[in-house]
């Protein structure tokens, strides 16, 4: 039997491997084999694993291309595979079932894919397939026809700016080191991703990592570098893996390593895994760590550009912001500035999550409405619920409420509502969160991560940690809020590194926007039902049928009540374990 | 050189200085307790923030370098509000028992507590406690007074190159501490007490000797060694209680674990004051239980737990001793040759000292046979 140009791309980033991509690439390969057709598929049918192409929540996705048309099947288990093969490859005619529906459609849709472009599509351990689409093309045109002031001239022209947080122009900072003297610089890709929730860069290294790498080449090439750096952190070990395996293959094909591209220009990358530290995302906290020290950071100025790792100029540029270099070198500044406003340019790379129906990694034109990301690519709220707020930035971030969802999403509207763009964590809450608890949370994250260094940082958010805790069990006094407010000004006016001037964002942006939620739980009371010590728990009398699957469910026996009679809840005896209410078929406990 | 402003006064200083030396310049203090004019900049306390011209936020003079036409201010009431939430919140993670604290009246922290009046606290909350558990005789470390002002790790490391101590763990429960929380077992030079500027950080000796106020200062210098160290006893009823030394001595106010704890031989009951003769032949000794001494224990002869001092030695005066070792070398010279008499220096004396002995023995004696313990 002869099969022609059929491919399959199975996804096998992190969350397609959790899913169990593995096996279905087993499954795949064994029922081709089965079905007689393996010798053909060696030779005209093309299987390969892709990065994640943001919509994990329906991995395992998987793409079937018969005659370049494609089908996306959902939810892919191996005992599906079979029939996909049979009915699919050999027949010709999809399993109209498992196809994805519109809302996979519908999240792409909106979104404009430039780092992201590759992802999910080409696979990221071969790189042929990253070469076929033009990739080391841009690494090349620059190294052997274009002077370095001219590549930082055109990096400069787009527009792009630092995808990592601060949003600083990415040509301004090369340009500056490039005109350091010193012999030696290093070029180095902050890969340390560690805001809870956020999976952009570990995303872009699984599904594209010679895209990252290209970008480094053409920034040492124009800040004039040999020795680069990746400082990714150990708990990304597919990213690692990959990325390891991408630099041996760019070394082997002469990319990296002494006389690139024939010319004089020598460059060549090291890995440096982090221990898990939050605080070493920090630019100078990075280079301590790759210096072998501590992870702390020291303060700027001198910035990194005059005197960074070893005391030599150094560049530290994220992740996103290096793959989005080839593409505006292949595709020139004014096409990568024609997205986004004015002073926004390009794309950014989000993980969407919270209480949205698709949650995953999204790239959107910088500007778009934010309402457009939440209802158009996410799908709206989880259950229909009604929308609160949208967090975005991560812990260093603050949040947007739902009466300012026309906020474009680009660096200056965020910070004019007192959020960030940040790294580009996106968390949307809705109207069971508890805005303060969500402060808290957050908080609790930063305090833990403190460095210890500076007095602000590590005494004033564990101070902040405690007020808002109080203010959680209702022990909150008159003034707690204004007391935060303080302690908040303060620690970002005095803090040593964004770690701590960011941390109490979380906090300003909820009193600035939740105030009314803050004086609730002051009276003794969480609107949103969360704050366990603020509920109390009681049985509906319309509703209890004294089916006594509460009296059973209660860890502290503070239900009684006879059989198919009205049951009570001891408040004296009640620990809010909240068990009752999700074992009641009836909705007959209520929370208050 | 580089011109900038401080508070409105004009000073002109080379480049490379940081704000807060070009402040001190001027003679304007500016608070600070992580900073150490001998060590790295830190800028982990946060109070020595001033405002530059330009700049949005407040930046720490001690590791802001000047720059032309920079002017800096100081203290302005934003500046002094957040040193006051600064201080406030050092002290609401520090124990408030500064009545029976050793570094009471000595102690930075105390000082600018004053200076701010910081009686209340507006951020009481968890203190971090822990147990004092060395077994080291030099060095007591009483952790929750610890600041994380960093200066001991830095003098341990960048002056000492020891590297005994570091900051573990993160957030609130950061600590600095020795390798997986060890005992400490260092030199125990005691360079971490030197710079200590609160009272985490005292030597044990010191304990319960008394407050500042009734001590002497006596400038000396230290006899442990050639290299001279100036050092300053600390008296107290005629008795040293501790040993310091001035940040503006050649020896830039460090010391080694002698200099700064091996004082207690000054009042010891042990030692000599006089030249002693000797008067019973080594064989004769007994203990002082009566036993016969081995040769090892005649390292410790002269210490009166171990043997009857007097009926081996009796007292002499320094011309009586001195004419008797004369005689000897003679004697032994004319009947055995000067080559049978060697001199052995040692490196607690000086240079001068030490060149004197050689060419006593050379000259005076007529041997070559001579060395010095510093070269063994």
């Amino acid at each position: 039997m002869k099969i022609n140009n059929t491919v399959i791309k199975v996804c096998m980033g992190t969350g397609g491997i959790a899913a169990g991509g593995s096996e279905v690439m087993d499954a795949f390969r064994a029922e081709l084999k089965a079905s007689g057709i393996e010798a053909a598929v060696e030779k005209n049918c093309l299987m390969h694993k892709v990065g994640c192409r943001g919509l994990c929540a329906k991995d395992v996705l998987v793409d079937v291309i018969v005659k370049g048309q494609k089908t996306t099947y959902q939810y892919v288990k191996p005992e599906m595979v079979s029939r996909i093969v049979k009915e699919h490859i050999i027949e010709k005619n999809p399993v109209a079932d498992w196809v994805v529906g519109d809302d996979y459609h519908n999240f792409h849709k909106k979104q404009l894919k430039v780092v992201l472009s590759d992802c999910g599509s080409i696979d990221p351990e071969d790189i042929d397939a990253y070469i076929a689409g033009n990739g080391y093309e841009a690494a090349r045109k620059v190294i052997t026809s274009s002077a370095p002031a001219d590549v930082i001239g055109t990096i400069k022209a787009s527009g792009l700016r630092g995808r990592g947080g601060a949003g600083f122009p990415t040509g301004v900072k090369w340009e500056a080191a490039m005109k350091q003297s010193s012999k030696q610089k290093y070029m180095i890709c902050n890969a340390d991703e560690g805001d809870p929730g956020a999976f952009m860069d570990r995303s872009v290294i699984e599904g594209n990592p010679h895209a990252v790498i290209e970008g480094m080449i053409i920034g040492a090439y124009s800040i004039g570098s040999d020795k680069g750096y990746v400082y990714i952190r150990a708990e990304y070990p597919l990213a690692v893996e990959r990325l390891r395996k991408a630099l041996s293959d760019a070394r082997a094909r002469g990319f990296l390593g002494k006389g690139i591209f024939g010319t004089k220009f020598s460059f060549d990358i090291k890995v440096k895994l982090g221990a898990g530290a939050f605080v070493c995302g920090e630019e100078t906290a990075l280079i301590a760590s790759i210096e072998g020290q501590r992870g702390m950071p020291r303060a700027k100025p001198p910035f990194p550009v005059y005197s960074g790792l070893w005391g030599k100029p150094t560049v530290i540029n994220n992740v996103e912001t290096l793959a989005n270099v080839p593409y505006i070198i292949r595709n020139g500044a004014q096409w990568f500035s024609s997205f986004g406003t004015e002073k926004s340019k390009g794309t950014k790379v989000f993980a969407l999550t919270g209480k949205i129906k698709n949650s995953g990694l999204i790239e959107v034109p910088m500007g778009i409405p934010l309402r457009e990301i939440i209802y158009d690519i996410g799908g709206g709220i989880e259950g229909n619920r009604a929308l609160k707020a949208v967090q975005t930035g991560g812990p260093s971030g603050g949040c947007i409420p739902a009466e300012m969802l026309d906020t474009p999403v680009d660096f200056e509207s965020l910070a004019k509502v007192g959020s960030i763009v940040g790294s580009g964590g996106m968390v949307v809450l809705d109207e069971d969160n508890c805005m303060v608890n969500m402060a808290q949370y957050f908080l609790q994250f930063t305090q833990m991560e403190s460095c210890g260094k500076c007095v602000p940082c590590r005494i004033g958010t564990k101070r902040l940690l405690e007020i808002i805790g109080r203010i959680t069990k209702g022990k909150g006094k008159e003034g707690d809020v204004e007391l935060l407010e303080k302690l908040s000004a303060d620690i970002k006016a005095a803090s040593l590194c964004g770690l701590g001037q960011t941390a109490p964002n979380p906090i300003l942006s909820t009193i600035k926007y939740f105030r009314d939620e803050y004086e609730a739980h002051l009276k003794g009371k969480c609107p949103a039902a969360v704050c366990k010590e603020l509920l109390t728990y009681y049985i509906l009398e319309e509703f209890c049928k004294g089916c006594g699957a509460c009296l059973r469910a209660c860890p502290a026996k503070a239900i009684t009540g006879e059989k198919k009679k009205l049951h009570k809840i001891d408040p004296a005896v009640c620990i809010k374990c909240g068990a009752c209410f999700d074992v009641c078929k009836f909705k007959a406990v209520g929370k208050e | 050189m580089i011109r900038l402003t401080i508070d409105n006064k004009a000073i002109e200083v080379a480049e490379g200085t940081t704000v807060l030396d070009a402040a001190k310049m001027l003679n304007i203090e500016i608070p600070t307790l992580c900073h150490h004019p001998k060590l790295t900049p830190f800028g982990g306390c946060r109070l020595c923030i001033v405002e530059v011209k330009g700049v949005p936020r407040p930046l720490t003079s001690c590791t802001t370098p000047v720059s032309e036409g920079m002017e800096v201010a100081t203290s302005t009431p934003a500046l002094e509000d957040l040193r006051k939430t600064l201080l406030e919140l050092i002290l609401s993670d520090h124990p408030n028992d500064c009545m029976i604290c050793e570094k009471a009246g000595d102690c930075t922290l105390q000082e600018l507590a004053y200076f701010y009046g910081i009686r209340e606290n507006r951020f009481e909350g968890e203190r971090r406690i822990y147990e004092k558990k060395d077994g080291n005789p030099f060095i007591e470390r009483d952790m929750g007074k610890c600041i994380l002002c960093g200066r001991c790790v830095k003098v341990c490391d960048e002056i000492q190159g020891v590297g005994a101590i570091d900051f573990a763990y993160r957030g609130f429960k950061s600590k600095i501490c020795p390798t997986f929380e060890k005992d400490l077992d260092c030199e125990f030079c005691g360079q971490c007490v030197a710079v200590c500027p609160t009272g985490a950080l005292t030597g044990k000796m010191w304990q319960l000797r008394g407050r500042q106020k009734d001590i002497n200062a006596i400038d000396t210098t230290c006899s442990y060694c050639g290299t001279g160290c100036n050092i300053t006893l600390h008296v107290r009823n005629n008795k040293v209680v501790r040993v310091t030394s001035k940040e503006n001595t050649w020896n830039e106010g460090w010391l080694c674990v002698k200099g700064r704890f091996g004082y207690s031989f000054i009042n010891s009951p042990d030692r000599l004051k006089k030249p002693l003769i000797r008067i019973a032949p080594k064989e004769s000794i007994k203990g002082s239980k009566g036993q016969s001494l081995k040769n090892s224990d005649t390292l410790t002869l002269g210490r009166s737990d171990t043997c009857d001092f007097s009926a081996i030695f009796r007292e002499a005066s320094w011309d009586e001793a001195l004419d008797y070792i004369a005689a000897k070398l003679k004697e032994i010279k004319e009947r055995s040759g000067a080559d049978s008499i060697a001199g052995l220096s040692s490196a607690r004396c000086t240079t001068e000292e030490n060149y004197l002995f050689q060419k006593f023995i050379r000259a005076a004696v007529g041997t070559n046979n001579v060395d010095h313990c510093a070269r063994l």
